[in-house]
């Protein structure tokens, strides 16, 4: 069969079909024999002690199997490093029904388990708890003066801390012919993917388990469960081939996992644990931050001075960070700065990554405060960022892997239409609405981390390609398969992508926007391996023309290797393999990056947003009427899974500038609006026209495929876009996210 | 959910019958607040009434009065694309349209439409103290988050706000309720279905223990010419008013001979004030006056922080809402502000 190249082309998601059907089997859809059903308790209190809790009532329904709590738990190891997981940031990490204590609200403190789900749920009602409380504090603003240092851990090394002050700042600053100090609030978000978490355990006896898990890292959890429960690695098998959305709430083993092992180990029976919607707000989250800018420039609009503080919420038990203020001086080379992150304990849940965790926090006040400078410096925003473009990362004193910006700007400004843009703030109208466009610049790193792939190719010429990845509803599937198909010359129809399996080879956590690159290295390597293994055997076939060639002067194409020189001289993968006897060759490669080449680079994709709103002016009601985001990412795939990525990224941007906000009350030390119905997240009514575009990109340095990963890069430019609209329509500038309506009467 | 007994009727004796004898027992009919209730651990029937088999209550039709009945088992969609409700009752049928999903508008009838409880957050946790759900328990919403609460008609004891669309329409329509019990039947003007929380905030309405919604009528004046609900929100779709307004207004010479003006997301039951409504008769329909008009319907209004910018909103609501009515050509879908 002919082949054609696949990277780059738009190929439909291969699951998809499955997916719409309703055949793809997500973690709780599994038809086991004989399963339980488990429902969670949580902590009602947000600080203190467990006295009691009272189970009769609960134990008394027809129906009830067993309830678990700090009580009757299973003996669990003492040592925090048991319980460390891939994502785990330095502290102590939460450890389910460990002890009496109360952290949070919300903590799980008894897991229900019963016949059926309806039961476990009514028992659950029916437990009773006595606490003992104890003061609390879960405000940030009200704690601004116990921010710290962040301590330091592995996490540190993907999210490094702030690089130290550089020049004067505070000369510089006073001595700028234009300055702007603002300070930006973000609320808690919390993670609310379609797929609730969810666990169903198969109990295979001799401390054999197979779990079907809601998880980003198949591996993390293999790792975790063994370590935890003391089993064998290899008698853990997770499971998870289809995540009904993730977005970094599937970085870290969720508690869920916990109590549904836990429960199956002890009643050797096949268990599954369900969230519902409200309990998706008891773990991981955005955190609070607040921070403050101080940006000086001369008159003609060089930067001359930042200086950016964030001051975050982290639980008591963990210091979560995220990277917020280092973009700033990657963005614009100015000469004196002075950056600072600090942290805040609290009594609730530690934070956790969330879609473009730290960058989409740090880009609203750094691209908020750039606006704001433009309109004092009379400078079109745009141009003041080209005025200021580092061609060059001063932060780091490093050249750029690659940075095609510049194009991001002029293409999106180009479609967008930012020419005929009148400068001045509330000077355009369409009826009662006023109308406004803005634009900021995104920034996300390009992470490489090891990953390994096996390949291997049968006499059908079929080949199999294996990683232990999930797909968390990016398109992994289809881009794995597309890379593995150009790797050996295959039709893409040939090529099977096995995954989201702990029993296959070790894959990192899926997230921060590096899994292409990385995984997708790992895939090319193996399947590079197995080029030289094809190409060997056939060298040793019987009247082989092949014997004095060497590897550089073939191709692999259309299921065959070829002389680069004759291509009437060629051998089919099949003959190569039947003369193997029939065997299959295999391959596996261990995909390690060149650290000491990427450490002399800056390695990041960026964007660019242009966004136009319409903003009622007696009635303050906010519509994003249209948006262009124009992305640099490197080598794009699957232009028509990565465009779905951008547009998903865009509209979290509205989500984040004008929805979504997990609303606490201070004095119960309880977020309250815990579903779907109060915790607002753009419906289609707020969606209107949207674009993408992505840059031609050439990038030799970050990995194999030059694909910088677009999961991240999408949202961060949109928020602070959509709030310099927003100022361009009214002349209101609004720091704190969301922007609700009644803020602009 | 605790377990419960399930029973369907077939007539509404036998309904009234059923219910009269159960202490615990509640009507279902579309379910799309019960179950929620339920699921979340704030309701416990203990016996079921299935009513969706009593057809009689499912008609849409013209009654005697020239007004249009509509079936207390009518589901709101059926409602508010009725041929004659789009017709005549325009400003109904829009505001049907701005509530909830179409999903849940398919399965939620127009009785239970009445009854839905208010979506207070504090209501809505069962762990959270509320004395609405637990007298005498407290009110956290008060000194908490209380962007989305009442700035009229609030009492010491609750500043719930009841969450419908439907029913502002209703209000402004001057609607009248039937209802049905043991004892025979009786009517309700709308004004007097939904009450004020006063101290006894567990009750959100006057319908009495063991009767049974049966319709609602419209009288023959529907606004078709100018009318105009307009929903103010957090989003465009499926979300609750912050600030809704339903007008209605009849319109000669370019005078008002007749307006009425309810509004929505600010109080316990839909809001209007008929001394504002008779102000505006014989005026015309500007600015100025809709602005005296709106002044005179939020006097008395009082915030509890949050929801202080609701008072102004609301004010500026009633304008343009009343402006708009006078276009009502430029509605847009959702009832977001137009013009």
């Amino acid at each position: 069969m002919k082949t054609s190249k696949q990277i780059g082309k738009s190929v439909n998601r291969l699951e998809g079909y499955l997916k719409v059907t309703g055949a793809a089997k997500y973690a709780g859809e599994y038809d086991v024999p004989d399963l339980l059903q488990g429902y969670i308790v949580n902590s009602t209190i947000t600080k203190g002690k467990i006295l009691e809790i009272d189970e009769s009532a609960a134990h008394a329904l027809s129906g009830v199997v067993a309830i678990f709590s700090h009580n009757n738990r299973t003996k669990l190891p003492w040592f925090d490093i048991m319980y460390a997981d891939m994502d785990a940031p330095p502290g102590t990490p939460f450890k389910p029904f460990y002890n009496d204590q109360i952290l949070y609200n919300g903590q799980p403190i008894a897991l229900v388990v019963a016949e059926t789900f309806e039961t476990a749920r009514y028992a659950a009602t029916l437990i009773n708890v006595t606490y003992d409380e104890e003061p609390f504090e879960t405000e940030l603003a009200a704690h601004l003066d116990d921010a710290r240092d962040p301590k330091k851990g592995i996490a540190t090394l993907i999210k490094p801390l702030p690089p130290s002050a550089n020049g004067d700042f505070e000369k510089a600053y006073n001595d700028a012919d234009a300055q702007y100090a603002g300070e930006f609030i973000h609320g808690t978000e919390h993670h609310n993917p379609l797929e609730l978490f969810t666990t169903t355990t198969v109990y295979e006896g001799d401390g054999k388990l197979t779990v079907y898990d809601k998880t980003q890292g198949t591996s993390n959890c293999q790792i975790y469960i063994a370590n935890v429960f003391g089993l064998h690695y290899k008698d853990v098998r997770i499971l998870s081939p289809f995540v009904g959305g993730a977005f970094g709430s599937g970085l870290r083993p969720q508690y869920q996992l916990f109590l549904c092992v836990m429960a199956s180990l002890e009643l050797k029976r096949n268990v599954r644990v369900t969230m519902d919607r409200a309990q998706m707000f008891t773990f991981g989250h955005r955190p609070q931050t607040i921070q403050k800018t101080r940006f000086g420039a001369t008159a003609d609009g060089t930067l001359t001075a930042i200086n950016h503080t964030a001051i975050a919420e982290t639980s008591q038990h963990e210091d979560y960070t995220e990277v917020v203020v280092n973009w700033a001086n990657m963005l614009y080379p100015a000469k004196n700065t002075l950056l600072d992150y600090k942290l805040v304990p609290l009594d609730v849940f530690s934070p956790m990554d969330m879609r473009a965790p730290g960058g989409s926090t740090g880009l609203h006040a750094i691209e908020a405060t750039m606006d704001a400078l433009s309109y004092i410096l009379k400078v079109d925003p745009m141009e003041l960022r080209l005025l200021n473009y580092a061609e060059r990362d001063v932060s780091a004193d490093k050249p750029f892997s690659s940075k095609e910006l510049k194009q991001c700007y002029l293409q999106a400004a180009e479609k967008f239409g930012w020419a005929n843009r009148k400068s001045e703030p509330r000077t355009t109208r369409r009826g009662n609405r006023l109308v406004g466009t803005g634009m900021s610049s995104g920034i996300w790193d390009v992470i490489a981390l090891p990953a390994k792939a096996k390949a291997s190719i049968n006499k059908k010429g079929k080949l199999k390609v294996k990683s232990a990845v999930t797909d968390i509803g990016t398109g992994t599937l289809t881009v794995m398969t597309q890379i593995a198909a150009d790797s050996l010359g295959i039709h893409i129809d040939d090529v099977t992508f096995e995954y989201g399996d702990s029993n296959m080879p070790l894959s990192p956590i899926q997230g921060g926007s590096y899994t292409t690159g990385v995984v997708g290295s790992a895939v090319k390597a193996a399947c590079e391996s197995l080029k030289k293994k094809i190409f060997k055997k056939a060298k040793k076939m019987n009247n082989s023309t092949f014997n004095s060639v060497a590897l550089e002067d073939v191709v692999f194409e259309d299921g065959s290797i070829y002389l680069k020189q004759d291509k009437s001289n060629f051998v089919t993968f099949k003959e190569i393999i039947a003369d193997n006897d029939g065997k299959k060759i295999k391959a596996s490669k261990n995909n390690i990056p060149n650290v000491l080449k990427l450490k002399q680079y800056t390695r990041a994709a960026h964007s660019a947003a242009f966004v136009e709103v319409e903003v009622d002016e007696q009635l303050g009601i906010v519509n994003v009427t249209r948006a262009v985001t124009a992305v640099a990412a490197g080598k794009i795939i699957n232009p028509k899974t990565a465009r779905s990525q951008i547009l998903g990224g865009m509209i979290w941007g509205i989500s984040k500038a004008l929805r979504e906000e997990t609303l606490m009350d201070h004095n119960l030390g309880k977020y309250m609006n815990t579903d779907l119905g109060e915790y607002h997240i753009p419906v289609h009514a707020d969606i209107h026209e949207l674009d993408v575009i992505f840059v031609d990109e050439k990038d030799d340095i970050i990995n194999e495929l030059g694909s910088k990963g677009v999961g991240e890069i999408g949202l961060a430019s949109m928020a602070p876009a959509i709030a310099n609209a927003i100022y361009h329509a009214t002349g209101k500038r609004i720091n704190k996210f969301p922007i609700h309506f009644d803020q602009l009467l | 959910m605790n377990n419960f007994t399930y029973q369907k009727v077939s007539n509404p004796n036998d309904a009234l019958n059923k219910i009269s004898k159960n202490n615990a027992a509640n009507f279902i009919a579309g379910g799309t607040n019960l179950i929620d209730l339920w699921k979340y651990n704030l309701a416990h029937p203990k016996t079921l009434v299935d009513i969706n088999g009593l057809n009689d209550y499912k008609i849409i039709k013209e009654d005697e009065h020239g007004g249009l009945f509509l079936g207390a088992l009518a589901t709101n969609s059926d409602t508010a694309y009725h041929k004659l409700v789009e017709e005549r009752y325009p400003l109904l049928s829009k505001a049907i349209l701005a509530g909830a999903s179409a999903q849940i508008r398919n399965s939620a009838s127009n009785g239970g439409n009445l009854l839905q409880r208010t979506r207070c957050y504090y209501f809505y946790d069962a762990s959270s103290p509320c004395n609405k759900r637990n007298p005498g328990s407290g009110c956290p919403a008060k000194n908490g988050l209380n962007r989305i609460h009442a700035i009229l008609g609030t009492s010491e004891d609750c500043i719930a706000v009841f969450p419908s669309d439907m029913c502002i329409a209703l209000a402004a329509l001057e609607a009248v309720v039937h209802v049905k019990s043991p004892d025979g039947e009786r009517e309700i003007e709308f004004s007097n279905f939904h009450r004020l929380p006063g101290d006894t905030p567990e009750l959100d309405n006057n319908l009495k223990v063991n009767e049974l919604i049966t319709g609602i009528s419209l009288p023959s004046e529907g606004f078709a010419e100018n009318y105009s609900y307009l929903k103010l929100r957090d989003r465009n779709s499926y979300a609750f008013a912050l600030v809704s307004v339903a007008t209605g207004m009849v319109l000669e010479n370019n005078k008002i001979t007749k307006i009425r003006i309810a509004l929505g997301g600010i109080a316990h039951k839909p809001w209007r004030v008929v001394a504002a409504e008779e102000f505006l008769v014989d005026k015309s329909p500007t600015e100025e006056n809709f602005a005296s008009a709106a002044n005179m319907i939020l006097k008395g209004a009082k915030g509890f922080g949050k929801n202080d910018f609701k008072i102004e909103l609301s004010k500026r609501a009633i304008v343009r809402n009343c402006i708009m009515a006078l276009h009502p050509e430029s509605q847009r879908p959702g009832a977001q502000p137009s013009l």
